[in-house]
């Protein structure tokens, strides 16, 4: 029987995707001529995407399917994380002496989780570390929105793409045109960053953020807007003032709120944002943690003032909510509630729609919307009670779906976390069970820091390759929402 | 002999034009119209009466019948109507249903609810289906002597080997089968060993099961096996068909609008596909690669909606169509624009009922081309012109052109050529112009 | 009924609950009997169990008297099953209490008895019990704490519906509520009769077994295996219970012993109604049963895998004397592997050494294998097999019609279509099941922390998972070795919740919570 998918197409979009990519690279060849950096490292990867994407734009292109579209979302975000990779083999600094350590950095950045092997940030250039930035911010809307709204080629299937990419039919034509609805989100997004570049940079004119210089203010802009969480920095956000500190918390915030419902609040109706119950949830969700944590903090008395406690309890539970992994102190170091909380926190997430990665709080609403219909239907056997979401009804399909991926991601959580134990005993390297737990979680989820020395001021690097390896595949599997990574591997993808 | 059929619809009015000549047949039905009409067209008697009711069986004299006919729409009646047959008469009751589960029920039993013998429609047309579909090429096709004789018709494609040969050259190749008989544009023809094959011609070939096999694959040689296998509608025909193609191990698709109906489909269907969408729209049928299909049945609910669907089917690539058609008169039109099997349930079923009326040798019985010609099973016995004789010796003395088209002799097939000899107790397939169908039937 | 109705707001009508846990509380009291019988004999704590008793029996007849002619609706019978699980589990805590008061047994503290009690009847196995053994407690108290696990096992309410005629209309749906497993396959016409049938199942297993584990005894392969050790574990190895008079639980015993057991508590875990076809001339229902193959698989592949491990020695974390030598022992590696596999799949909770002292990866597959559990219908607890595979077949359908977004492909089992509210039905529960269970370690994470007990995450989770699925032991501390009493108090009572809500299935406790169970 005949391939049913046409990889052609699927293969030709790509091609236009890397194209597109030599982009930014070759903004980062400026940036390291600027800086007096090595060119090389940027130079090769341009050249590279540019040459691999116009071979690959040869092949014939018709109009993609769903089938195509799933093929190019799975394929574009691991051929971007492969090009994203030369910059860091090529310098071959430190720990990218390692191939594998290079690649699980690309792809912790392009898939915005944050989750980093650096050991030594001295070792690297600016232009490496601002590169680390400019891929999460890649990722962070998603490769194909940003593609869609600059690639005309891409506008008659954009709707699919965004779709496929976003594994959510939330993004709702803003505009007639998907293009149009595309730039308005990379609008937003590119705005939000600007923002928050100028916002910093006041504070540092200011005088109330001394460290910060220009470099640091685009760097950590790029990774928070985009929930992403690198920081060329080896303290984080803590290597900044309070003041720099709380600025950001708003950002990470606002990165992991629905676009959709921001473009709406930047139109002037607020209505749409108030009336929304996940957002009334997210915000719960955040405001719930952020007392149990600072609670826990204040018992244990370990930062003086209630100001302290508070910013750090907020800072954390926000980043880690929103699945951006900045961190102002070494959370690692906390009370075993904290921890814990910070941990289930990781299952959050943020708004559909957004930046955000994780299980999202829309699928946690529909599912405790659901089981409360359950126990109602189990005591009315009769009764017919549509699920509600500020005030319309879901689907039944929509609830099974978000049933089996909730639940999924949650069996998918336990065998990483079963290899991570199993190939760390074998290459006797001391992990508790519980920063086993955090590892698989934080870097399926796309957070970045975990526990133990995969800290929030710890790295990766101590891990064995294989399970490096397997983060890195199970990264890119949590970014685009596991179905379209899942599906290439059934038999009816390809044949029927 | 004595036939009564309940119900004259196009399956008993079909069975009772057939009969009419040889046979006293009396046709009852509910709808006055229908009964006036029947009495005009037909030499029948026509009585208006309900079928159930015994008043009005007695009035058809059900006492004196041989054979009772239970034909109408409804499966209940049918049934309900052989029963009340059965309380005052000893006839052969005879009905036709569309659900299997009274065939099921009927045939686990032995013979349930008095009925005799039981027909059901849409399974009939189902089989029919499948046997096109797994014969290449074929449009019809029909089983004799328990599986082991075949009976297709095909239509010589362009560039096809045997275009452009003789009868003989094609019967040499292929030892096996006989072309019984060739459909040009302008009428039947029973062929001589001269006559030419020419593409477009359709042609009726009776043979072993494999040669026949062999010949279809040799017709069309671009066309592998029938894999893969799309049904468009949700009609009892087209379950039955994907259930019988289940059975041969094959995974057929099936398209239907309904999302309920769908949904219960898919539950009555483990190794079927069900898609739920309209099978008119072109995006779904590129996107679900339907052109890629060996075989598309488009078996909707009406005949116009099966001959758009199957002409769309053809349009995306699907390399046959196969139609279910209900009227008859169709059936002509839709071969004509290019499906390339229109399958006509009431044929299969009058013909499954027609057998009966034959004598007791006749087994089987096959309606070609819209009963032009038929092709009878029958067993030879002493009186029959064939016994002992080589077969050249025999047709001569027949009073219109036969041709043997097949032998079996203990469940052996035999080749039928110029001088082989029919024993006493072989069956032989032959091919008969219908008018000369009686009178053939009663020397053989 | 209506008026009763309308003279309350509530729209239950409770006294018809509580009138019938008093009938099945005043029946219980017969069980009593048995310990009373084995105390006579060993003449140890005679008075504690004829107390007991009579303690019983009033508080079943008194709970009687609150309704005497009781007409059980659905939601009565949702009360009325968690109601009963919960006053047995009460009543079980008397003979605890009387015979500890004096003696400095840890289960004279009420917390403790309850603990122990419902760890009992919910077949969990985990439990108070400082010290076990015959000079700390008696013969007969030892034997009422196995009892208790059998009578838990098939199920209370399954037994009062086999037994009282009163309950034969509601049945179906209380068998319904306390049955492990998503609804329960009629075997015959008469819910009562079906309810027979399977206790009489259940019984005869307990009896077979009681018989070889005594056989093997006389034929001089396990020396320490007398009859009331033979009784004792038949006792509470069908039930999945876990409970042991032994303080090393079956380690106690020779291989041969461990051997016998572990088809007994395959066979537990197993669908009960097969074996009733088995028994009754189909036995391809058992052996072509999607659940029963997915069962024996996991329980292969698992057991592999660990043997593997402990046989290469890469199973154990340090070897100590509390380790039996297994490194390169084919035998050994392959008992003790599959011994424990079966026990925690099957959600038993005996040990045949102390698998505390395994390596991280080994006790991390035993974690996540606790949520696996038994087969719908056995005695087992946890998720259950039949949900995983349901589960399974659904997500590999969800991929299909990702592919073909129009197809509608129903989830089969077996041939049989499941229905889609089912589907959903048993995603909400795993799904509420996984929730319930990081919710509950988070708040005894927290707990811990509060009093300053240290516990490691992995004996928090193990804690969670194990009486949530009724398992019994977990890891380090709460090891199979060990008991849960250095948890603090508040903690225990939690994980007494779990256990009932778990051997429930969360759904009947569940609806009790809701609002609109009370008043709509």
């Amino acid at each position: 029987m005949a391939v049913r998918v046409d990889v052609r197409t699927s293969a030709s979009l790509l091609g236009t995707v890397l194209q597109a990519l030599a982009v930014p690279l070759a903004a980062l060849v400026g940036v390291a001529a600027l800086y007096g950096d090595s060119l090389l490292p940027f130079v090769v990867p341009t050249l590279l995407s540019l040459a691999v994407g116009t071979g690959l734009q040869r092949f014939e292109r018709s109009a993609p399917g769903p089938r195509e579209a799933f093929l190019l979302v799975a394929l574009a975000w691991l051929a971007v994380a492969l090009v994203g990779t030369v910059p860091f083999v090529l310098t071959g600094a430190g720990v990218f002496a390692s191939p594998v350590n290079a690649l699980f950095e690309s792809m912790s950045g392009i898939t915005t989780t944050g989750a980093t092997v650096i050991t030594d940030f001295g070792l690297h250039s600016r232009s490496i570390l601002l590169w680390r930035s400019v891929l999460q911010w890649l990722g962070g809307l998603g490769i194909l929105v940003l593609a869609v709204g600059l690639l005309s080629e891409l506008s008659v299937s954009g709707a699919q793409l965004m779709e496929t990419e976003t594994q959510t039919q939330d993004v709702t034509k803003l505009a007639p045109k998907i293009a149009e609805t595309a730039r308005l989100l990379g609008g937003i997004y590119t705005g939000l960053t600007g923002l928050m570049v100028v916002v910093l940079l006041v504070l540092a004119f200011g005088g109330l953020a001394p460290a910060l210089s220009l470099y640091d203010a685009v760097a950590h802009a790029l990774t928070a807007v985009s929930t992403a969480g690198f920081s060329p920095e080896a303290a984080s956000i803590g290597a900044f003032s309070p003041a720099v500190q709380w600025a950001t918390i708003p950002f990470m915030f606002v990165g992991a709120t629905n676009f959709v419902l921001l473009y709406y609040l930047l139109q002037g109706d607020p209505s749409r944002l108030r009336a929304s119950e996940e957002f009334r949830f997210y915000l719960a969700i955040v405001l719930g943690a952020t007392a149990l944590v600072a609670i826990s903090l204040f018992v244990n008395d370990r930062f003086g003032t209630v100001e302290t406690t508070l910013r750090h309890a907020l800072f954390q539970v926000v980043s880690i909510v929103t699945t951006t992994g900045y961190a102002t102190v070494d959370f690692d170091l906390w009370s075993p509630l904290s921890r814990h909380v910070l941990f289930v926190g990781m299952f959050v997430g943020g708004m559909a729609g957004s930046t955000t990665c994780s299980i999202k709080t829309v699928r946690w609403l529909v599912v405790l919307k659901a089981f409360r219909r359950d126990l109602f239907t189990a005591i009315h056997p009769e009764a017919i009670r549509p699920v509600r979401l500020t005030g319309s009804p879901v689907e039944e399909s929509t609830i099974r779906d978000i049933y089996t991926y909730t639940l999924v991601s949650v069996v998918i959580f336990s065998l990483l976390t079963v290899f991570i134990v199993v190939d760390t005993t074998w290459s006797a390297v001391a992990l508790s069970e519980f920063e086993a737990m955090g590892a698989a979680a934080s870097t399926f989820l796309n957070i970045g820091p975990a526990f133990g020395f995969a800290g929030p001021y710890g790295s990766y690097a101590g891990f064995p390759v294989a399970t490096k390896l397997v983060m890195t595949v199970l990264m890119w599997i949590g970014r685009i929402e596991i179905v379209p990574v899942l599906v290439l591997f059934t038999r009816a993808f390809w044949r029927s | 002999m004595r036939v009564i059929i309940v119900g004259a619809g196009q399956v008993g009015s079909s069975i009772a034009e057939s009969l009419d000549d040889d046979h006293e047949v009396v046709v009852i039905d509910t709808d006055d119209s229908r009964v006036e009409s029947l009495t005009y067209s037909l030499d029948v008697l026509a009585i208006e009466g309900d079928g159930t009711s015994l008043a009005t069986l007695r009035e058809a004299d059900v006492g004196a019948a041989d054979l009772f006919i239970a034909s109408t729409d409804d499966d209940e009646t049918n049934i309900v109507t052989c029963a009340t047959a059965k309380t005052a008469s000893d006839a052969f009751t005879i009905a036709r249903v569309r659900s299997t589960n009274y065939l099921q029920t009927w045939e686990e039993s032995g013979g349930a609810f008095g009925v005799d013998f039981m027909v059901s429609t849409n399974l009939l047309a189902a089989e029919t289906i499948t046997r096109i579909i797994g014969l290449p090429a074929a449009q019809n096709v029909d089983v004799f002597a328990e599986g082991s004789v075949l009976l297709a018709e095909f239509c010589i494609p362009t560039n096809s080997p045997i275009a452009g040969q003789t009868v003989a050259e094609a019967d040499d190749q292929f030892n096996e089968l006989t072309v019984a008989a060739v459909l040009h544009e302008d009428g039947l023809i029973v062929p001589d060993g001269e006559t030419k094959l020419a593409t477009g011609d359709e042609i009726v070939v009776i043979g072993s099961a494999e040669s026949t096999r062999a010949f279809a694959a040799d017709l069309a040689t671009d066309r592998d096996e029938n894999r893969d296998v799309v049904i468009i509608g949700g009609s009892e025909i087209a379950v039955q068909t994907a259930e019988l193609l289940e059975d041969r191990g094959l995974q057929p698709r099936l398209i239907e609008n309904d999302p309920d109906r769908a949904r219960e489909l898919a539950e009555r269907l483990p190794q079927t596909t069900v898609m739920s969408s309209d099978a008119t729209d072109r995006e779904f049928l590129t996107r679900e690669h339907v052109g890629d299909a060996d075989v598309a049945i488009a078996a909707l609910g009406s005949d116009e909606k099966n001959l758009l669907a199957s002409l769309l089917a053809d349009r995306v690539g699907v390399d046959r169509t196969i139609a279910v058609v209900e009227s008859g008169e169709y059936t002509d039109l839709f071969e004509a624009v290019g499906v390339d099997a229109a399958i006509n349930p009431r044929d299969a079923t009058a013909e499954e009922i027609i057998r009966f009326t034959l004598d007791g040798r006749m087994e089987n019985v096959a309606i070609i081309d819209h009963d032009r010609a038929e092709v009878l099973e029958i067993q030879i016995d002493d009186d029959s012109a064939l016994a002992g004789r080589p077969i050249t010796d025999a047709t001569d003395d027949l009073p219109a052109r036969v041709t043997i088209g097949a032998i079996t002799r203990d469940g052996e097939f035999i080749t039928p050529r110029g001088d082989t000899v029919v024993e006493v107790g072989d069956h032989v397939v032959v091919f008969v112009e219908t008018e000369a169908v009686d009178a053939v039937a009663s020397r053989l | 009924m209506a008026s009763k109705w309308s003279s309350s707001r509530l729209r239950v009508d409770w006294r018809t609950s509580i009138g019938l846990v008093g009938t099945v509380v005043k029946y219980l009291s017969a069980t009593l009997l048995v310990p009373l019988a084995v105390a006579l004999f060993y003449g140890r704590d005679v008075l504690t169990f004829a107390i007991a008793f009579l303690i019983t029996v009033i508080v079943g007849l008194g709970l009687e008297r609150v309704e005497p002619d009781p007409d059980l609706g659905t939601r009565e019978g949702f009360l009325m099953v968690a109601l009963t699980w919960l006053v047995v589990a009460l009543v079980g805590t008397v003979p605890y209490l009387l015979a500890g008061m004096g003696t400095g047994s840890t289960l004279a503290h009420p917390i403790n008895a309850l603990f122990e009690s419902m760890s009992g009847f919910t077949t969990t196995g985990a439990t108070m019990m400082g010290e076990i053994s015959f000079t700390q407690h008696s013969h007969a108290l030892l034997l009422w704490r196995q009892l208790t696990q059998w009578l838990g096992g098939m199920g209370i309410v399954v037994l009062a519906v086999a037994i009282l005629p009163e309950l034969s209309v509601g049945g179906a749906q209380l068998m319904d509520a306390e049955a492990p497993g998503p609804g329960i396959e009629k075997l015959t016409p008469r819910i009562a009769e079906t309810a027979r049938v399977l206790w009489l199942v259940y019984l005869g297993f307990t009896v077979l077994e009681m018989v070889l584990l005594y056989g093997l005894h006389l034929g001089g392969l396990a020396p320490n295996m007398e009859l009331y050790n033979a009784v004792s574990h038949a006792l509470t190895t069908l039930p999945t219970g876990g409970f042991s008079p032994e303080a090393r639980s079956i380690e106690a015993f020779s291989a041969a012993v461990q051997w016998l057991i572990i088809p007994f508590m395959i066979a537990a875990g197993a669908n009960f109604a097969l074996f009733w076809h088995a028994l009754t001339g189909n036995p391809e229902k058992l052996t072509q049963d999607t659940e029963f193959r997915s069962y024996v698989g996991i329980i292969g592949v698992l057991t592999a895998v660990i043997a593997g491990l402990l046989f290469t020695g890469a199973g154990i974390e340090t070897v100590t004397d509390a380790v039996p030598p297994i490194i390169g022992q084919v035998e050994d590696a392959l008992r003790h592997a599959l011994f424990n596999v079966v026990s925690i799949i099957t959600t038993t909770g005996f040990a045949n050494m102390d698998f505390t002292t395994w390596s991280a990866p080994a006790k991390t597959i035993l974690l996540f294998a606790m949520f696996i559990g038994g087969s719908a219908g056995s005695t087992g607890s946890a998720v259950k097999i039949i949900r995983w595979v349901v589960i399974v077949k659904s997500l590999r359908r969800e991929l299909f019609t990702t592919v073909h977004p129009e197809a509608v492909s129903p989830v089969r089992l077996a041939g049989r279509v499941i229905d889609e509210r089912a589907i959903r039905g048993i995603y909400a529960f795993t799904l509420l099941y996984v929730a319930l269970f990081a919710f509950a370690s988070l708040l005894i994470v927290i707990d811990s922390w509060r009093v300053g007990y240290t516990i490691s995450t992995l004996e928090a989770t193990s804690a969670i998972a194990s009486t949530l699925g009724n398992v019994g032991p977990g890891f380090g501390a709460v090891g199979p070795m060990n008991n849960y009493l250095d948890f603090p108090a508040t903690s225990k009572l939690l994980m007494t919740f779990l256990m009932w809500i778990g051997r429930l299935e969360i759904l009947p406790v569940l609806v009790l919570l809701t609002p609109s169970y009370w008043r709509t």
